[in-house]
């Protein structure tokens, strides 16, 4: 070895032996969990090497309902919050007066304490001896009856959930979006402009592909962070998700890990894998048509 | 077209809160633009020939005066029914189109009776391409082009839909030293082709001293002085007009008129009939000197550069307002570079003098017309 390269690599040891310790030694031991059939964490043991973990998670009607949870997340809060993000942000960038103050107002949520967050929406879905919460009691204004958000019925969860996962989400979203609008030059719109260009074809020629990376990259982060979604539920309605019907993918690893009918290493393991074949899969999607609409 | 400019005056609203004062970018401007000629918009920094560009296009409204494009009132017309094509300083291309979707784009925009298909907007974006000489780039995106090719695409880009007016703002600034040249010979090529008649915004004034045909100088939104480029370096109206045009640049003196005599440190250096006595400035272009050892004005050498077909000789003298006096002589003359002193005689028309205070020309004798060489 050289000299040079010895030096490299003492100066490398501190992050190399944090990350293998913890990063890649367990990564590369739920690998092997994940093929352990029948392992047991206290003795150590395991009966055969095999697929069974993951037939049994695929077979898992909580993991099924926690997979269906997911999806249905990801397929409703990625666009809406993104979209909505975009929509809220193309009009923070074309107001003059009170920008700054919409702005922080936008951002507010990003740096609110998630304990107010989540009493506020009990405030707002939460039935109690008392009221139905704030919503049921806008519906009931409407002449509507009133749905338990919480323990009702699932559509209405779902909706609660997705409903969170976007408020939470938007910050950040419009941050980057504004910060990426404001960064478009002018002088495209005032070209666009001397030529006729009409509003709606600014929007799709000049400002959609200009701003392309950063929607792009909110995608893809949008995508992760959503297949990824535990603690929010858990926020909304408590720890026992399987019962609520309320489940995710993260969700259904930990209890399997810690949950009360948890400690099955091996079943986290396979559940946490196919969740990364999942994520995998999606964002090299991703990726792929990006090659074609993104513009750097 | 023609394009007519009367009394034309933007204000904007000061950036400081506190002064309601607004800053006045150009000041009651009038002038005519003869049809399919070439002017070159003069002025330093700051001087407000973007926004009279802006206010031409139609980017910005005018807080008072009328813009005339012929004989139709476009001052409150938005551009794009202006006919006006533009092409910005950093030539604002869209990246992510090729340079052939550039070109189109201002086509696609055509709608009613000046919607064209697909083959002839294509049609029309190669005829233009030609002008240009960039056929073979349509393909590329502007990343992959040098700035003479972007500039190129640009200036195809304004011209495509057959503006009645074409404006190019700093066109040549962007370019390397060489590709300038090269590219404001193209500039007028193109311009002399297609006829349209075109204002460039410059702070160059060699530049706009080559090509136009006309050029306009301006200092804090006001018109200084318009004609022809010969005849503005030649007889300038003021001391700013005088030292923006021509390089190296004018020198300038502190001076006294005496008995119709012009006096620069106490040496009687040129006859200047018809003015009376009063201190003045005194300009002499770098060519207005002739090398005599026996000259009636004397400075105290500090270079010679040979420069092949001329030298330029550098000196220094007290009354000078600037650092150095630059003269341009024919390199015939051979400067002993070892002397203290070099003297010289005037040329009566290279000689401006202007009033101290309000730094406007004072007219003596044959100068300011073009006189023959004493």
């Amino acid at each position: 070895m050289k000299k040079s390269n010895f030096k490299a690599w003492l100066y490398l040891l501190p992050a190399v032996l944090f990350l293998g310790f913890f990063m890649v030694y367990p990564l590369a031991d739920v690998l092997v969990y994940s093929f352990e059939e029948g392992y047991n964490s206290a003795s150590q043991t395991f009966m055969g090497v095999g697929t069974y973990n993951y037939r049994y998670v695929l077979h898992d009607p909580y993991f099924l309902q926690a997979v269906k949870n997911t999806f249905i997340l990801v397929i409703i809060t990625v666009p809406v919050s993104t979209g909505l993000a975009l929509l809220i942000s193309l009009g923070l960038n074309s107001i003059k007066k009170l920008k700054e103050l919409y702005q922080t107002v936008y951002f507010l949520p990003y740096v609110t304490n998630t304990l107010a967050v989540g009493l506020v929406f009990m405030i707002l879905f939460k039935k109690t001896a008392y009221t139905d919460g704030m919503v049921n009691l806008l519906i009931n204004l409407f002449g509507g009856k009133s749905v338990d958000f919480i323990d009702g019925p699932y559509w209405a969860k779902m909706f609660v959930l997705c409903f969170y996962t976007v408020w939470v989400v938007l910050p950040f979203k419009i941050l980057i979006l504004t910060s990426a609008l404001a960064s478009v030059k002018q002088d495209y719109y005032n070209a666009a402009k001397i030529d006729g260009t009409s509003k709606w074809r600014m929007f799709t020629r000049i400002t959609l592909p200009m701003i392309s990376p950063m929607l792009f990259y909110l995608i893809i982060t949008g995508f992760i962070g959503a297949f990824k979604a535990y603690s929010d539920a858990v926020a909304l309605f408590g720890t026992n998700l399987n019962a609520a019907k309320m489940n995710t993918i993260v969700g259904y690893v930990y209890d399997m890990l810690y949950g009360d009918s948890g400690g099955y290493p091996s079943y986290a393991s396979a559940a946490a894998l196919i969740l990364f074949a999942i994520v995998f899969t999606i964002t090299v999607v991703n990726l792929m048509i990006s090659k074609k609409q993104v513009h750097y | 077209m023609k394009v007519i400019l009367q009394g034309l005056t933007k204000k904007f609203p000061s950036r400081n809160k506190k002064s309601k004062e607004e800053v006045v970018a150009v000041s009651d401007f009038s002038f005519e633009i003869p049809d399919g000629k070439l002017i070159g918009l003069l002025g330093p920094s700051g001087c407000g020939k973007s926004t009279m560009l802006n206010l031409i296009c139609g980017l910005e409204k005018p807080t008072s005066g009328r813009i005339l494009f012929g004989d139709d009132d476009v001052t409150d017309l938005p551009p794009e029914v202006r006919g006006v094509g533009l092409v910005f300083q950093n030539y604002a291309l869209y990246p992510h189109l090729t340079v052939l979707q550039n070109i189109l784009f201002p086509l696609q925009n055509l709608k009613g009776d000046k919607k064209m298909t697909k083959a002839e907007m294509l049609e029309k974006a190669e005829e233009v391409a030609k002008l240009v000489q960039i056929s073979e780039l349509m393909e590329r995106k502007p990343s992959e082009m040098s700035g003479g090719q972007q500039q190129r695409v640009a200036i195809a880009r304004a011209l495509v839909k057959m503006p009645k007016i074409l404006l190019l703002d700093e066109p040549l600034s962007n370019l390397d030293a060489r590709l300038r040249l090269q590219t404001r010979e193209e500039l007028r090529r193109i311009q002399r082709e297609t006829g349209i008649t075109t204002v460039f915004v410059t702070h160059d004034q060699e530049e706009a001293m080559s090509i136009s045909d006309m050029i306009v100088v301006m200092k804090k939104g006001v018109l200084n002085q318009l004609g022809k480029p010969q005849e503005v370096y030649d007889d300038p109206v003021n001391l700013f007009v005088a030292k923006f045009l021509g390089t190296p640049p004018i020198n300038v003196f502190r001076g006294e008129v005496r008995g119709e005599r012009l006096f620069i440190g106490g040496e009687d250096v040129l006859a200047v009939p018809g003015v009376g006595d009063r201190p003045v400035y005194a300009g002499i272009r770098p060519e207005g000197f002739i090398l005599n050892d026996n000259g009636a004005f004397t400075c105290r050498l500090t270079a010679v550069e040979v420069m092949g077909r001329d030298t330029s000789v550098v000196s220094t003298h007290p009354s000078c307002e600037g650092v150095n006096i630059r003269s341009i002589i024919s390199a015939e003359n051979l400067v002993d570079a070892s002397k203290e002193e070099v003297r010289f005689d005037l040329k009566p028309n290279k000689v401006f003098i202007f009033d101290t205070d309000t730094e406007e020309r004072i007219r003596f004798g044959v100068n300011g017309r073009m006189g023959e060489d004493a």
